[in-house]
Order: C-alpha cells, then structure tokens, then sequence
C-alpha cells in the first residue's frame, strides 16, 4: 500500500529512538551491574556477581526496598480508595457539569510535580499551615513532629500525585459499561447497592488493574517526595540509586539495583495485563 | 366495532374488567424537557394476552415501555399493575421482566449465570434455582452452552439468553423492546413464530414494541398503534388491517389506496368514481386496499372502471400494478402473478371494501 521508501522514512525514526535512547543503555546497565569500582574509584571491567551478592546480602538495600513496595502499596490503596468513588460519582451520579468535574481531577496534573510536593512541604511542616492552624485553635501545643519528614508525608504526597493517575482509567472503564447492563441488572430485581457488587465493579476491574499499577509502579520509583519530605525514615529505593551513582560513586551496584528494579516492575505489568484481559470482555 | 379493543385516542379507559386486566396504563404523558414524547397514553393490557406497541422511530414506543419498566418516570398519569399502583416504584422492585433491544447480556457471567441473575437476586434456594434455569435452558435450547459466556454466542442465542433470562423470573407480564431488530430476516422469522408459540405456552403477557408492521400483525393478539406521542388505534390486528380508523392507520399498517372525494345524498364520489354509502353528507375518505380490487366480472353491484398499466412490481406469489385510472387518479392493484399484463384494464372493487376512515391529524 505504503512505498518502500515511506515506509523507512516512517519506521526508521522510531526505531532509532528506541535502540539509541533505550536498548543501548539498558544493555550498558546490564554490563555495568556485571562490573565492580576498585578502591581507587575505577570502574573494573571484569565480569562478577558482587553486587548481586552485595544487594541480596546487606540488610540495608533490601529492607530499603520492602519500604518503598510497603509506601508504594499504601498510596496505591488510599489512591484506589479516593479515585474509585470519585470516578464511579462522575461516571453514574454527576449528570451536570461532568467534563467540567473531569477536568477539575485532571488540573493538578499541569501543575509541576516539584511545585505539588513543594506545597505538601509548606502545608506539613512545624511552621506549616497545618501546624499553625491546629495551634492556633489550640487543639495541639507543640508542632506534630510526623507530619514531616516520615514515610506519613511521603504516603500523603504521593496518593495526592497519584489519585487522578488511578481515577483516569477507572473512569474510562466505568463509562465503558454499557448502562443497558445497570437497568437489566435493576430489572431482575437487584437493588443499586446489588448491581454495583455483581455487575459494575466486576466490570470496572480492568481499570482497577491498571489504575493499581500506575498508582504502584509509578510510587515505587519515585525519588522527589521521599528526597523533600520523606526524612530518614522515608528513604526509598530510587533515593538509594540516585547517591550511589552520585555521591557513592558505585555506578555497577546501582546499576544492579535498577536492573531488579527493572525487571521487578516489568513482570508487574506484564501480570497486570494479563489480569486485565482475563476481566475484559470484549 | 366496539369494546375493549378499540379504544382510540384519548379517550379515558378505566378498566373494565379488573380481574382480566393486568396492567393499566392511565393517562400516561411524558416530555422531556419542553419536548413532548407521550400524551394522554391510556391503555389496558389483560392476563396472557399478546399485545404489541407499534410505531415509527420517534413515536414514543420505546419510552412507553421504559415507562412501565420503571427506567423512566412519566410525567403524569398512573400505571397500576393487578390492582397495585406500580408508577411509584423503583424497576427493582416492579414484578415485571424486559427483553433488551441489544440484549443487554452481563458480559462478565456465563449464559448460566445470566439466566440464574434474578434468582440469585431473590435468594431462591439452590437447589429451586437449579431446577429452574436448567428447565428454562432446555425449553431455549440453550444448555449445551450453559458455561459460555455471551461474546462466545450467536445472535440468535444470545436474544434467546435474554429471553429465557427474563422468563426463569416466571414474571406477570414480559416487555420486549425490539427483541427480533438484529436477527437476519430468516432468523427473525423463526423467532416470530417461536416467540409467539412461546408466550402461548407459558401464557404470561406480554408487551412487544417493534417498529415491524408485518412483525406486529403475525406475532400480536392486540396492536397498539403509536403516532406521535399519542395512541392512534388500538385493535386485533385483523380489525386494524380491515377497518383502520384513521388514514395513517390505514397507510401504515400495510399498503393503501387512499381515495378523497366527497359523500352526498349517500353516494360517494371519488375521481368518478361514485358508490353507495351509509355516510353523511360531507367530505369523504377512504381506504381502499389494492388487493380487494380485482379483474371486473359480469356480475354484481361493484364499482367498475378502466384504467392503464403504469407499472409493475413483482412480489412472489402476486405483483403490485400501479393502474391510472380516470382523472389521473393512480391506484396501487394486488394481482396473482401472471406473466403478461397489457393495454388497458377492467377492474372493479366492492363498495363496502372501501372503509372510511379519519384524516389523521397533523402535529408537530
């Protein structure tokens, strides 16, 4: 249909893109995690497990990461729990006003991330409107300690920036349900509360999935929230990677990191997908 | 003429015999908005009784049906149902079952749980359920595909999953919006003939609205004629087809020969046409079917004329003629088929197969 030479034209850009910008790096980060830093701070590029060993080894790294799948895991329910209603409200209750109310969970998303965790910081903080305001009317004396720098504001944060990340696909699947199914479901006698545990959740489950994954995958590596308001506390697993291939210099163990990082969120996506066709059918 | 199976327009119908009415419909009106969908719909439905809601798209049948479903609210007007007032409650608790136009099959569950949905809902137990859906599966044919789900099966068996869906409900009255609109025309046949010898036999009643005039008069005991929001004729299909009331009717359901003249002194004249009526003096119109015209024979007191074949349209087993006639009036003929038609005609047709009928009303 398409000539040979548009069909390169057309092809070869993207596939360019992708060899330069992604295999290419993923295959030097493999290599890299294979490499060790000898005391001198040179990369040695001889073959070795060590940091695998190192990683799998070393409390720290490992306990570092059960954190961030625990935070992760947190922020994706409280975003499930917020983005679920929200989108079911919008998609069966708002009549009026409904792509004005789309937009309204939308508009956060314009607003840079840094600026949002930002706000977080000056709302949280013992200086911060919270703490002020809670003073102010006397229901505390001193500043709340937690509310800063804890895997608290991290989780807090992090559902704020993720919320419209789990209500965009939930919605979509929700407005997918043809509302013939609701009135036939109201038909054969099941009440709202009925067709919503028989027919509509288990029809909105794909965006369940996928709001899910966002929600996790993108909480899991997040460095800017745990960096600005985690503390100590609330170091995640990207904050690790980023010193050791700042700070730390040890670029082959980050590597290592990233490369299970890497793999772990891509058999997450792969199962989620799988689920999300098992529960689609059309 | 006369009785339950006329009741035209607006008149108000209270029902007249409670314990065979099943359902009645009281003056029902529904607008949205500024934009009037239903007036004044006042109708009666009795126990077994087949009775279909015919009507062109935007005539307001659908919403009629949805109004009895409970999907949508009327604006005013009340519909009881076996001596209960039903316009009040949710579709939930309505003791009614609706065949969706698209099916509406949940996509999730099995043609099992499908058919079992309503009583499992009503918390039947087990072992009821059971006996329940396996019966109606196999009065569907449907069992050999008790585990599918819906996107596995035909159309044809999806429609009967609706149907047998509905029915395990063993609901009073059964409302089908347009079941047989996405069957093929073979299928849809069939499934005419099916549904009607099914209502027969499980002798629920029900109400069927179909756009189909030829659907409408094979499958109903009654026909409920729609027009514009409004109730144009409500009779057996026979009388409907026979004696329309109304020059819409007549058009409508089936084909017609409109003819306009005027009645004095008890004869009727039409384009030269002249024949005796029982009518008052005034303006007159008729509807006269093309196949009550025929080939003029010697004998009887038959309106006679000559007239010339414009056209032919072959059906099968007759054809349609389009026969000018005096005056320019062109009248539609049915004949047996026949290979040759030529010159001019003699045709006639009895004066009593000439029903008067109303102008239908022009609306907005």
């Amino acid at each position: 249909m398409f000539s040979r030479a548009y069909r390169a034209v057309v092809t070869i850009p993207p596939l360019l893109w992708v060899t330069v910008f992604l295999l290419v790096p993923y295959f030097l980060l493999f290599c890299y995690s294979l490499w060790s830093v000898s005391p001198s701070l040179n990369i040695v590029h001889s073959w070795t497990l060590d940091n695998y060993r190192e990683l799998l080894g070393k409390g720290v790294y490992l306990e570092t990461l059960f954190r961030s799948m625990w935070i992760a895991a947190r922020v994706t329910i409280f975003a499930l729990l917020l983005g679920y209603p929200l989108a079911y409200y919008l998609s069966f209750g708002a009549s009026k006003h409904k792509d004005l109310l789309c937009q309204l969970v939308i508009i956060p998303l314009w607003v840079s991330y840094l600026v949002r965790a930002y706000a977080w910081k000056t709302i949280l903080g013992s200086d911060g409107v919270l703490n002020t305001s809670l003073q102010y009317l006397h229901l505390t004396k001193h500043p709340l300690e937690f509310l800063l720098y804890s895997p608290f504001a991290v989780v807090l944060t992090l559902t704020h920036i993720y919320t419209p990340f789990t209500f965009l696909p939930i919605y979509a699947s929700l407005e997918h349900i043809p509302r013939s199914l609701v009135e036939a479901s109201h038909d054969l006698g099941a009440s709202p509360f009925q067709t919503f545990w028989r027919v509509i959740f288990p029809l909105s489950i794909p965006g369940v999935l996928a709001g899910a994954t966002f929600a996790f995958v993108l909480s899991l590596g997040d460095f800017l929230a745990p960096l600005l308001l985690g503390g100590p506390s609330g170091i995640m697993i990207s904050n690790i990677v980023v010193s050791l291939f700042g700070a730390a210099y040890n670029w082959p163990l980050g590597a290592a990191i990233s490369l299970c990082m890497l793999v772990f969120v891509v058999t997450l996506l792969f199962l989620s997908e799988r689920l999300e066709r098992k529960w689609s059918y059309r | 003429m006369g009785g339950t199976s006329t009741t035209v327009q607006s008149e108000i119908v209270q029902p007249k015999d409670t314990a065979s009415s099943l359902l009645s419909i009281r003056n029902v009106a529904k607008s949205f908005g500024q934009h009037s969908v239903l007036r004044d719909i006042s109708l009666d439905i009795a126990e077994g009784e087949f009775l279909t809601i015919l009507g062109e798209s935007g005539s307001g049948k659908t919403t009629l049906l949805r109004i009895i479903a409970g999907f949508e609210n009327a604006t005013s007007g009340e519909i009881w149902m076996a001596g209960e007032r039903m316009d009040s409650l949710p579709p939930y608790r309505r003791r009614v079952n609706t065949v969706f136009q698209n099916y509406a099959l949940f996509p999730h569950l099995t043609v099992e749980q499908n058919v079992s949905y309503g009583l499992r809902i009503a918390k039947l137990p087990k072992a009821e359920i059971a006996s329940r859906v396996e019966q109606t599966l196999g009065l569907m044919k449907l069992t050999p595909y008790a585990q599918y789900k819906p996107a596995k099966i035909s159309g044809g068996q999806q429609q009967r999953v609706a149907l047998a869906r509905a029915l395990v409900n063993r609901p009073r009255l059964l409302l089908l919006d347009e079941p047989l609109s996405a069957l093929d025309a073979n299928l849809r046949r069939q499934m005419q003939v099916e549904l009607k010898s099914l209502q027969r036999e499980v002798g629920i009643s029900f109400v069927f609205v179909t756009h189909d005039q030829e659907e409408a008069m094979v499958m109903s005991d009654r026909i409920a004629l729609l027009r514009m929001g409004q109730l144009e004729q409500v009779a057996s299909p026979r009388e409907i087809y026979s004696r329309p009331a109304t020059a819409y009717t007549a058009q409508f359901v089936g084909h017609t020969n409109l003819l306009r003249g005027e009645v004095k002194d008890g004869i009727a004249r039409c384009n030269g046409l002249a024949w005796r009526t029982g009518l008052r003096d005034g303006k007159g119109l008729f509807s006269l079917r093309p196949e009550n015209i025929r080939a003029a024979t010697s004998a009887g007191s038959s309106v006679r004329f000559r007239g010339k074949i414009l056209r032919q349209a072959f059906h099968g087993a007759t054809e349609l003629l389009q026969i000018e006639c005096l005056d320019g009036l062109v009248l539609s003929v049915r004949m047996a088929s026949r290979q040759n038609w030529q010159g001019d005609l003699e045709l006639e047709f009895s004066p009593a197969d000439a029903v008067p009928v109303r102008e239908s009303q022009e609306r907005d």
